[in-house]
């Protein structure tokens, strides 16, 4: 099971009125940090704020010997964290791959914000990354006044993490271009950045690691060099394990983003929500529920995140148009769209799936006739 | 184990295992005998009736046996004797296996035997794993829990195998153990294990019988469980009343090979171990087992086309024993190993680690078992057969009919089948000579000397012939590839009548069903599963389960179809409208068969084709063929064929794609041309369009209509060419039998019948031979 415990009310509280909209993540939990860090006795890697044990009890929660309680802040399989924050402490980078919605990015801020007490040395892989992004640019006005020299320099965040052995991370890595990406191999296996300019270079100082996250699904944007898929330890993070846990993430966050759009509250949408999460687990797993009937799987990622999106467009449109009740009709197109994102082999696979699968089960009728007719 | 027993040097060994298996314990020291092998009892009269002793290379048993051998020191089994046990099993009507696996492997894999001056000598090792874990109490779960781990083979690992050999005391970790056992034995008491106190009782009874005539050093090994209750003070009379009574039945036992894949099933007569490999590795290798282990990891990889490199073995050590490290335990288990393969080697993925999984952590190791062995029970299953069908296995080849509704020989038939399935090929099915009835079937029988070897081979799938088939059958579907091999499977499971592996089958099937995209697998698929279905109303299986899949099956193609048939070209259209025509007659088929919502799928398929008919972007070929079948289904009046063809063969078409919708109108299938002939409006049609044909277009599609037409039959193709020289304007050139067919005269037209006579004679070759046929018979065949 995985949740991305989001930055709720009770953070909202802990954090200065007047601060910024969404706090860092070691400023949110400082109390937490703080905590641990002093009644953390094992031995801690160079530079780390705080021992592996104590970054991993920081992630997954618990209660420390004078009573702090340690939220999780990521609920799912251990061995994911413990690996990570193992990899971590040697001296191989980590790469976080997922789906879109696994809580990548969290687990990644969190993990920066736990070993070294910062989480904002980021860099955000989009298509149009330049290299200096990652390696070092130039103050030009310095460049042209003074020439060449280290105060002319803009450094990156990366450079900034090996000179003082920090954590790193860098987002959607494999949106990056693959030039681009390929300058952070010298990073991760020499642990030096040359600047060739100056005739210098930026040596990694103990403590130095990266961690990138990815999304699987898009692996082939810019997939990764073999070379430098090699400097990392790949952990992937898994969807919601049981529908019950995905069934509360979903109703949790709904209710929430419902409120913050005044729609008013469907009294029985528990029921269509379970529907959803049922239809798109079972999609995303290639089986049923029951486990019987295996199933084709549509190119669409089907995540929690969307069956959120569905469940609250569903809302409006029930609350807008209809008599306020989640009902199957309200879902249906929602799920259609999600569904169905390659209009010839998805929708093959959808038919199937209804044919086969929706018909002939209780009480589900009413949304099989639904579907029926958003799908024509 | 074996720096236990160095340390002991015990002058007999006892194990714990049944002791008609005394005599077979040299034979482990055989050349030719290498484990993973089990040692099998069963009854002498009834070979269903078998119980396993699996031992792996690295079982304590195994061990003890060998070093006893090295040592030349006797090594004698003291369990109870198989021949209780297996009468226990008949007791309870257990079929097929006893419940009962008295020996045990675990995981832990060591136990040891300790040398006590003063009293009975112990061992340890963990207890087999309960048969039925809700009635009896894992010991090793409990202590594990107790210590606060989740997993009782991580927790064993730790406690027992981690210590690291050599040091100090080998025994102490035995002794630890021993008294957690007696701990865990005063609290639960038998811990629902009832037999177990008849089965001490029994060996009690051994080991003093053992210390009468060794005194001291005697070793015994067998589960720690046992361990109090041998050390227990009871008296013989106590324990020769416990084992007062107890059934018999008369017991065979010899040694048979065995597969890692099969230690770890837990079903059935596994030992129970999850990672026989990994164990298998840790007891094989001299030092350094996780770089060990990953290089062999790194070398299945590499095997697979993976890129791994000497430095993704060396980070992958590391993150195993940094992992290791954090979690507090001594060495990496196979937890940690299998944690870092995957982040470091397998890039996060779950698909390589399976592979890691099933080759290594599994492993794929076969036993082999010297020919000296005493015959497996499925030698004599086949023997006892053969005599009761009287089919003696001949190395002559000879003929063999079979007529299926006689009880024997649908029993042959049956053996013969289940036989082919087990990779015995003693008969071959040939083509029936005389009758072609369903009900016949022809063998062509001769039994090769290396035939033995296969049945001894098939003896590792069960100990009767139907057993053996069954499971054979099901790790086969398992194995298929694709989806037509499964139906052949379901198709020789039916035939074999196997219906304990149908199941199986159907389910494997039906999964693959699902996960296929490709239509024309399923198409193709769907014809052998409903002949599959026809062959079982033939000898009256039940195939409910069958004709539920064939539907599932058959509903996957409609939905599939349509959309596969859009933008295709010329040869897999060609290929598609060969599945429409399979589809086609399966679904005819299927109509027929006992299962509900047959005539939903008729009705289903009949739209489907509508739709295929009236698609533009369907090619020409198989919107043909839809409107043909539909036509001849009668779903479609004359009229509207010759509007839909009038349609396709109006100027606005290109002569190729109408040359092609001809060909599937009126292609292929027997008696394709015959509408033609018979319907002279289509015929007047395709005249007028072929005459209308633009010159420069005329030569595109020659080589179509010449395909579609050369393949009718000469008379047909005659007659056509008769007709449309005759021209359209001529009617009733074919020969009508009853008024007011469209396209046909009112009645029969005499002299018009007497013109093709001669035609008809110069045809069949009849011109000297008897003129009277042609008249009556053939005019209304060949019109």
């Amino acid at each position: 099971m995985t949740v991305s415990v989001e930055p709720t009310s009770a953070e909202a509280e802990e954090t200065e009125p007047a601060q910024a909209l969404r706090p860092h993540a070691e400023d949110a939990f400082a109390h937490e940090l703080a905590a641990l860090a002093a009644q953390d006795d094992r031995p801690r890697p160079a530079r780390w704020k705080l021992s592996p044990w104590a970054v991993a009890t920081y992630l997954l929660g618990g209660t420390l010997p004078d009573g702090t309680v340690i939220t999780p802040k990521y609920v799912g399989p251990r061995r994911i964290v413990e690996v990570a924050v193992t990899t971590l402490a040697t001296d191989r980078a980590l790469l976080l791959l997922g789906v879109p919605g696994t809580a990548k990015t969290w687990v990644s801020e969190h993990l920066a914000a736990a070993v070294s007490g910062d989480s904002t040395l980021l860099v955000q892989g989009t298509a149009g990354t330049p290299e200096e992004a990652i390696r070092y640019g130039w103050n030009y006005a310095q460049l042209l006044a003074h020439g060449p020299s280290r105060d002319a320099l803009v450094p990156s965040p990366v450079m900034r993490a090996m000179a003082e052995g920090m954590t790193a991370r860098v987002e959607e890595l494999t949106r990056i271009p693959a030039d681009v990406q390929d300058t952070l191999i010298t990073v991760l296996s020499e642990k030096t950045l040359p600047i060739p300019e100056l005739g210098q270079e930026v040596q990694a100082v103990r403590g130095f690691n990266l961690i990138a996250t990815a999304n699987d699904r898009d692996r082939g944007v810019n997939e990764l060099s073999s070379a430098l898929r090699r400097r990392f330890n790949t952990v992937v993070l898994p969807l919601p394990e049981s529908p019950e846990a995905e069934v509360d993430i979903v109703s949790r966050r709904v209710d929430q983003i419902g409120r913050s759009l005044d729609l008013p509250a469907a009294p029985d949408g528990l029921d269509e929500i379970r529907r959803v999460v049922t239809v798109f687990r079972e999609l995303r797993d290639g089986v049923t529920a029951d486990g019987r009937t295996k199933l084709k799987s549509p190119s669409g990622t089907l995540s929690t995140a969307e069956a959120i999106s569905v469940v609250t467009n569903g809302l409006a449109l029930a609350a807008h148009f209809g008599d306020g009740v989640l009902r199957p009709g309200d879902v249906a197109a929602g799920i259609l769209g999600a569904v169905v994102r390659d209009p010839a082999a998805d929708r093959v696979i959808w038919q199937e799936y209804l044919e086969t699968v929706v018909r002939e089960r209780d009480g589900w009728k009413d949304f099989y006739r639904a579907c029926r007719e958003v799908s024509v | 184990m074996r720096a236990a027993l160095e340390e002991a040097r015990p002058r007999v060994v006892l194990i714990e295992g049944p002791p008609e298996a005394d005599a077979l314990i040299p034979l482990a020291a055989d050349e030719e005998m290498r484990p993973p092998v089990a040692l099998l009892a069963h009854a002498v009269d009834e070979p269903g009736r078998s119980a396993f002793w699996p031992l792996a290379e690295f079982s304590p048993e195994w061990v003890a046996i060998r070093w006893a051998q090295d040592h030349e020191v006797p090594a004698r089994f003291i369990d109870l004797p198989a021949t209780h046990t297996l009468a226990w099993g008949r007791q309870e009507g257990e079929a097929g296996v006893a419940g009962e696996r008295p020996l045990d492997t675990d995981a832990a894999g060591d136990s040891a035997p300790a040398p006590d001056s003063a009293g009975p000598d112990s061992a340890a090792g963990p207890d087999s794993a309960p048969a039925s874990a809700d009635v009896r109490i894992d010991p090793l779960g409990v202590l594990a829990e107790a210590a606060g781990y989740d997993d009782p083979e991580r927790w064993w690992e730790d406690v027992v195998e981690h210590r690291g050999a050599g040091k100090g005391d080998a025994l102490a970790p035995f002794t630890v153990l021993e008294e957690a056992m007696g701990a865990l034995r005063e609290t639960y008491g038998s811990g629902g294990h009832d037999r177990d106190l008849v089965r001490e009782a029994y060996m009690r009874l051994q080991v003093r019988a053992a210390q009468r005539e060794f005194e001291d050093g005697v070793a015994v090994v067998c589960g720690a469980w046992h361990v109090p209750a041998l050390r227990q003070k009871a008296t013989v009379a106590a324990d020769k009343a416990l084992l007062k009574g107890l059934a018999k039945v008369k017991t065979d036992m010899t040694w048979v090979p065995w597969t890692h894949r099969r230690l770890s099933r837990f079903s059935g007569y596994g030992a129970g171990i999850e990672s026989p490999g990994w164990y298998g590795h840790l007891f094989t290798a001299p030092d350094r087992p996780v770089e060990r282990w990953m290089t062999k990891v790194a070398g299945l990889l590499r095997a697979e086309d993976r890129i791994v490199s000497s430095a993704h073995v060396i980070e992958a050590v590391r993150l195993a024993e940094t992992l290791a490290a954090m979690r507090g335990r001594p060495l990496p288990g196979l937890s940690e190993t299998t944690d870092a393969v995957r982040a470091v080697m397998c890039e996060g993925s779950d698909v390589p680690l399976a592979l890691v999984q099933d080759r290594l952590v599994v492993g794929d190791v076969l036993g082999e078992v010297p020919s000296a062995a005493p015959a497996v029970p499925l030698q004599r299953d086949l023997a006892r057969l053969q005599r009761r069908l009287r089919l003696k296995p001949e190395a002559l080849e000879r003929e063999l009919e079979l007529d299926l509704r006689k009880e024997n020989d649908a029993a042959r038939s049956r053996l013969l089948h289940r036989l082919r399935l087990l990779g015995v090929a003693w008969g071959e099915p040939a083509a029936s000579r005389g009758s072609t009835g369903t009900f016949r079937e022809t063998w062509r029988l001769r039994w090769e000397p290396e035939l033995s070897v296969r049945v001894a081979e098939a003896g590792v799938w069960g100990t009767t012939v139907l057993s053996a088939a069954t499971a054979k059958a099901e790790a086969d579907a398992v194995a298929a590839q694709g989806l037509a091999d499964v139906t052949a499977l379901a198709e020789r499971c039916l035939l074999a009548e196997l219906s304990d592996a149908l199941p199986v089958v159907m389910r494997i099937l039906a999964d693959r069903a699902a996960l296929d995209a490709d239509v024309g697998h399923l198409a193709r698929a769907l014809p052998a599963l409903v002949r599959a279905l026809r062959y079982g109303d033939v000898r009256g299986t039940d195939t409910g389960a069958l004709a539920e899949v064939a539907a599932g099956l058959a509903e996957r193609v409609f939905v599939g179809l349509p959309p596969a048939c859009a933008a295709l070209d010329a040869d897999a259209a060609q290929e598609m409208r060969g599945h429409v025509d399979a589809v086609h007659g399966a679904v005819g088929l299927l109509q027929d068969a006992p299962a509900a919502g047959q005539d939903h799928l008729r009705v289903r398929w009949r739209s489907v084709l509508r739709v295929l008919g009236a698609r533009d972007t369907v090619p020409g070929v198989i919107r043909g063929r839809a409107v043909r079948l539909l036509l001849d289904d009668g779903e479609l009046a004359q009229e509207d064929a010759a509007r839909l063809m009038g349609l396709v063969l109006s100027p606005g078409t290109p002569p190729a794609d109408a040359a092609a919708w001809i060909e599937g109108f009126v292609g292929g299938g027997p008696g394709g041309g015959m509408l033609l002939v018979h319907d002279e409006r289509l015929l007047g049609l395709v005249d007028a369009w072929l005459t209308g044909v633009p010159a420069e277009a005329f030569t595109d599609v020659l080589p179509l209509l010449r395909r579609t037409f050369s393949a009718y039959e000469p008379g047909v193709r005659r007659t056509l060419g008769e007709l449309v020289r005759r021209g359209p304007g001529a009617a009733g050139g074919a020969t009508g039998t009853g008024p007011g067919i469209p396209g046909f005269a009112a009645g029969l037209d005499q002299a018009r019948a007497d013109a093709v006579l001669p035609v008809v004679r110069l045809l069949l070759g009849l011109d000297e031979v008897e003129e009277d046929i042609g008249d009556t018979d053939l005019v209304g065949v060949t019109g």
